[in-house]
Formats: C-alpha cells, structure tokens, sequence
C-alpha cells in the first residue's frame, strides 16, 4: 500500500513533466529534449531566489518567470531558424540545447548537488499508512494544471488555434493563424509547467544539481508515450503508471537493481505493440 | 577490366590514414613516439571507426540513433570477456586480439539487428529515444551482472602502447569496406530511404532490408572499436558506455558533416583531441566546458546547414569556396576543358536583380570609346 502511494507521489512528478512534453511534442512535432533542463534552470532559480529573498512563493514566481521566457528564448534562437528543416536536425538541435543548459548550470552553480527548502511539509496518517502532503499537493496540483490546460485548449482563441496547428500546420496558416505565435506560445507554457514540475520536484526531492533534469525528463518523455503522446490525460495517467510501475520494481529485491533497464523495454514494448500509446491516435502518413 | 581513372577524392581517406600508420609506426620503432602520446592514437582510432559507423545510420540513412556506446558496450564487455577465456588456450596477443574484435563486432551486430527491428516501424524522434533506451538498458544490466564484474568492471589483460598500431590497420579495414558500401548501389539505395522513404519504396527497394543492414554494419564496427576500448583501457566500466559519449560521437558526426566520412575521419581526430588537452588541464567543475563546447558546436553546426533562412548565404559561400579551389587546383595542375565537370551555376539566379532598373540601363552610354577613336589603345 505504502508503494503504491510512493508511486503515485513519484508518478505526479513524472505526469507534470510530461504535461510539458505532450503539450511541446503534439503542437510543433518535436521532442524538446531540452524540457528537463529546463525544469533544471527553474530549480536553480528556485534555489537562488530563496538565498537572495528568503521567500519560497516569490522564488517559485520567479522561477516560472524564469522558465517562461528562457523556453520563449530557446524557441526563437534555436527551433525557429530550422522550422521547414528536416525533423533529424531539430532533435539534434534540442539535444544539444540541453547540453548547453546542463553545461552553463554547471559551471555557474557546480557539479555538486545542492540542497533546497521550499518549505516543510508533514504527512497525513491515514490507517496505518503515512502519506506525506507534498504527495498530495503534487497530485491535486497536476489535476488542476491539466483541467486548466484542457480548458485552455477548448475555449480560448489560442488554444483552439494550438489545436488547430497540431492537426494541419499548412492548413492553420492558410486559415490566417499566425503559426510562429502558437508555436512560441506553446513553448511559453510549456516552460512554465516546467517551473512547476521544477517547485514540486523541489517539495518532494529537496536538492538539486545540474542533471537533476535529465533523467526525469527522458522518463517522463516515457510516461507520455505510455499515455499516448499529444495527449494531455494519457501524459497523467502515463506518469502516474510510470511511478507506480518504478516504485514496485524498487520494492522487488531481484528487479530493484534494473529499474531503469525495465522502464525502457517497458517504453520500447509499447512502442512497437501500441505507437500510439493508451490515449493516443493514429496518424497515417500520407505523400 | 576497364581502366580505372585515379581520383583522388575515392582515396583520400586511406592516403591520409595510411600515411599516419605509417609514420607513427615508423616513430614508434625509432622510440620517438611517446607512450601518451601513443594511447592518444589509439583513442583517435577506434573514435574514428564509431563516428563513421554512427555516420553510416545518422548521415546516410538518416535516422538518429542515441545509443551507438550501447553497441559499443556490448562489444567491449563481451569481446574481453572472450578475450580472458581465450588466454587460457594461447599465448599470442594479436590471435586473441583479433578474434575477440571479431566476437565483439558479431554480437554488437545481433544486438544492431534487434535494435533495428523496431527501426522499421518507428521513425525520428520515437526511434531516437529507442535506441537511447536501449544504451541505458545495456549500461543497467552490465552493472549488475557479476559475471562481467559488475559494479567493478571486467578487468582486461592490458596491451601495450603498440596496440595503436592494430586499430590504425582496423579503422583501414572499416574505411574499404564503408566506402565500399556507399559507394555501391546498396549505398545508393541508403541514401534513397534517406531521401524520401516511401519514393524509394516504390522504387522497388527493399527497406526493410536496407535499414536492418545499416543498423547491422553500425553496430558490429562500434562492437569492434569497443573491443579495441577494451583491450586499451582496463578494466571495462559500464559507466564509461553513457548517454553523454553517445553524444560525443554524435557531436563528431555532425561536427564532420553528416554524410561525410573524411568530415567524421577529421572531426573525430580533433573532438579526440581537444578532449585529451581539456581532461588533461581542466579539472572540477570546469569540466562541463567541453560539454558547453560540444553544446555549440551541435547547435551552430546544425542551424547553419539546416536553417532555410541561410541558404543563400552558404550559397554565396560554396561559391567562394569553389572560386579560391578552383585558383589553387589551376595553379597546381593545367585543367584540361571537361563538359562533364561543368556544374550550373545555381546561384547565379538569386543574383539576378528582381526589379530591373530600366532608367539606369536606358541612360547606360554604350557607345565603345576606344571606336570612336579608331584604335584600341589602353
């Protein structure tokens, strides 16, 4: 029982990492490698405001301010020159993006993990069973966060034309929707998830280090293609699997040391049975 | 057999690696060459045979693979596990050393072909973070399998500083048989699925067929230049197999040029290099500057062959290029006139002005004045 609950506290983790993927990766059709470096940026933002200022919620505003336009930056400087160019170079670029943050964080702040206090908080006893409130305030946050996104995505103007650059980017500019702006606002939301998942990272796991994003971020990219990527449901429901899925296998003596390596097959499996993962569609590719 | 005419861009690439084995041997029988020195080299060289065998998969077929130091690690591991049992049976060093590099190599290859099954579905980014998790996968369960000496790594018998000389002979035998490749119809045939896969599908080339062969040859010369790793660092460590050195080896290929294997032959001679100076001066924390290096080379490289704002500019400068290599080449050598080397002159059509300034060309005198005066002085 106690498992399952870790899981499902490591698996909000993952699930608002990948919000940020799945949002990134079904309007402008890449894999933002960069996205967990970017949660990166905004723990150290975090953790540079709470020196300076003292205040954890004026530290978590400014890591998402942070995160917001270092995403809007990225997209302007490095995705939007190779727009058109062939999906290959864009993943390189995004690659290499990631190397530059982790690099610059390194040598700005250190390799050496730091520890950070957003602010301490205890566990609710149910039963016998002890469930610490972070898990929960991750939990009910990542429900909120993506209600909100869906919502966003229905109602409002830029939403509908996000959707609307997801299903046909040439037919989207032809019906007068400026692409460039979509995309650049996707990126925009998408960094600020990531200053979230960055704030309740921090709350449940108190350090952090330059590659505190990486790893995170290539398990969430799994979770998102578990839920099926593009969507915004399938990214909770394949984050909240992963980290059930993890908590069990470390809980198993003879699985814990090849957690990793099961995660994996677990990804390449379901990219070969189901591409499309649990929530997503089929897109048949056409000449 | 129709005589050949010699080029020398089909062999360049064997020129230049074979005069370097032969000079370094040469120095190395002199007691010149000193034993860093040599260790560089053999860095370089088995470097050398991973950036064009990732070149083979990222720049002819054109798909990213993110787990090329997986193959390698399979190689290496179970290559100098071979290797250890084999000892026992002979005393000779190259035997072992070439048996072990062929064993390494072939189960690499299993492993390529395995990798390369989910290729055939899976595209771009989804097959980039396959072969990614297939790197991680293969560095967690050598972790843990005691069998291979598990946290610890496999200890290895040593070779001495004379092994650059093996792996310089390897990377020869890899170069015949890569150019080879390309250069046949099978090559071509690579590069059509690059191109546009379902045109070569239709085509009638067998894709299939083609991508399981790239991802096969990739990964038996990674599991090879693994076994050199092996037989020159002691002992084998998972750890050294990460996600970063697959980067370091895609940072080759792209700095080189995708698709270009003396670009990958260069790139991976002076990544290696810079690498050696920066591991050798900088210590701590500073270390991530080779990272931030690699960071921009990936990005300054990739926008400005890829981004379509550029084009004109890199065609002014092809130009230039082709200008000045032109000069030097008519200096060295007097170019008889051939109609088939004559290439259109593509960007001469941006030049032309869009909006043609009629009243300037009117006014234009074009009257000869030389005529006029009845002679042609100067």
């Amino acid at each position: 029982m106690s498992t399952l609950i870790d899981g499902l506290s490591l698996g909000s983790i993952y699930a608002l990492i990948a919000l940020g993927y799945t949002m990134v990766y079904g309007i402008a059709k890449m894999l933002n490698f960069a996205h967990g470096d970017v949660i990166m940026v905004g723990a150290y933002a975090i953790l540079s405001t709470i020196a300076l200022l003292g205040s954890p919620i004026a530290a978590i505003v400014v890591a998402i301010l942070v995160c917001t336009v270092l995403g809007i930056f990225i997209e302007k400087l490095a995705y939007k020159p190779l727009r058109g160019a062939s999906p290959l170079a864009v993943l390189i670029t995004a690659i290499g993006v990631s190397y530059f943050l982790q690099s610059v964080a390194q040598l700005i702040y250190g390799a050496k993990s730091q520890p950070v206090t957003i602010g301490n908080f205890g566990s609710v006893a149910v039963g016998d069973t002890k469930i610490s409130l972070a898990a929960i305030i991750t939990l009910a946050a990542g429900a909120v966060i993506m209600s909100a996104l869906t919502l966003f995505i229905k109602k409002t103007k830029m939403g509908r034309a996000m959707l609307a650059v997801s299903e046909d980017r040439g037919a989207a500019q032809l019906m007068g929707i400026n692409v460039n702006k979509v995309i650049t606002v996707t990126f925009a939301i998408g960094s600020a998830l990531a200053a979230f998942a960055s704030t309740f990272y921090l709350m449940q796991i108190p350090s952090t280090s330059p590659t505190l994003g990486a790893m995170p971020g290539i398990k969430a990219f799994t979770a998102a293609v578990i839920g099926g990527i593009g969507s915004i449901p399938g990214a909770m429901i394949g984050g909240m699997l992963l980290g059930i899925i993890e908590k069990i296998s470390l809980s198993i003596p003879v699985l814990a040391p090849y957690t990793t390596a099961l995660e994996f097959s677990l990804l390449i499996l379901i990219l070969l049975v189901k591409p499309t993962g649990l929530l997503g569609k089929l897109k048949r590719e056409k000449v | 057999m129709a005589k050949n005419k010699f080029k020398l861009k089909h062999h360049i690439n064997y020129i230049g690696v074979g005069l370097f084995l032969v000079i370094t041997s040469v120095m190395m029988f002199m007691g010149v060459l000193n034993r860093s020195t040599a260790n560089l080299i053999t860095q370089i060289a088995y470097s050398i045979i991973l950036a064009v065998s990732l070149n083979l998969v990222v720049g002819f077929l054109g798909e990213l693979s993110l787990g090329h130091a997986g193959f390698m690690c399979v190689g290496s591991y179970l290559g100098c596990f071979f290797a250890k049992y084999m000892f026992a049976f002979t005393d000779s060093k190259l035997l072992v050393l070439i048996v072990s590099m062929l064993v390494g190599g072939l189960v690499a290859a299993v492993f390529g072909f395995i990798i390369g099954l989910p290729a055939l579905r899976l595209k771009g980014d989804y097959l980039a973070i396959v072969t990614l998790a297939f790197g991680e996968i293969v560095r967690t369960i050598f972790k843990n399998l005691d069998t291979f000496g598990g946290a610890l790594g496999l200890s290895t018998k040593k070779y001495g500083s004379e092994l650059f000389i093996i792996a310089l002979i390897v990377v020869l035998i890899m170069l015949f048989v890569m150019q080879n490749l390309i250069r046949s119809k099978h090559g071509r045939a690579i590069t059509a699925i690059r191109d546009n896969e379902i045109a070569a599908r239709a085509m009638g080339i067998n894709v299939t067929f083609y991508k399981l062969l790239v991802f096969v040859v990739s990964a038996f010369f990674a599991g090879i230049a693994g076994v050199i790793y092996g037989h020159y660092a002691t002992p084998v460590l998972y750890s050294f197999f990460s996600y970063n050195y697959s980067i370091e080896i895609l940072v080759m290929v792209v700095l080189g040029g995708m698709g270009s294997i003396t670009g990958s032959i260069i790139a991976a001679t002076l990544i290696t290099y810079i690498n050696f100076v920066l591991t050798t001066n900088l210590s701590g924390d500073l270390a991530a500057l080779k990272f931030l290096i690699y960071a921009i080379i990936l990005i300054a490289m990739i926008i400005f062959n890829n981004a379509p704002a550029l084009n004109p500019v890199k065609e002014r400068l092809g130009d230039y290029k082709n200008k000045v290599l032109n000069k030097i080449t008519g200096l060295l050598i007097k170019k008889k006139y051939d109609p088939s080397q004559v290439v259109d002159d593509h960007a001469a059509w941006h030049r032309i002005p869009s909006k043609i300034k009629m009243d300037a060309l009117l006014s234009l005198d074009i009257t000869d004045k030389n005529n006029q005066n009845g002679g042609d002085k100067k």
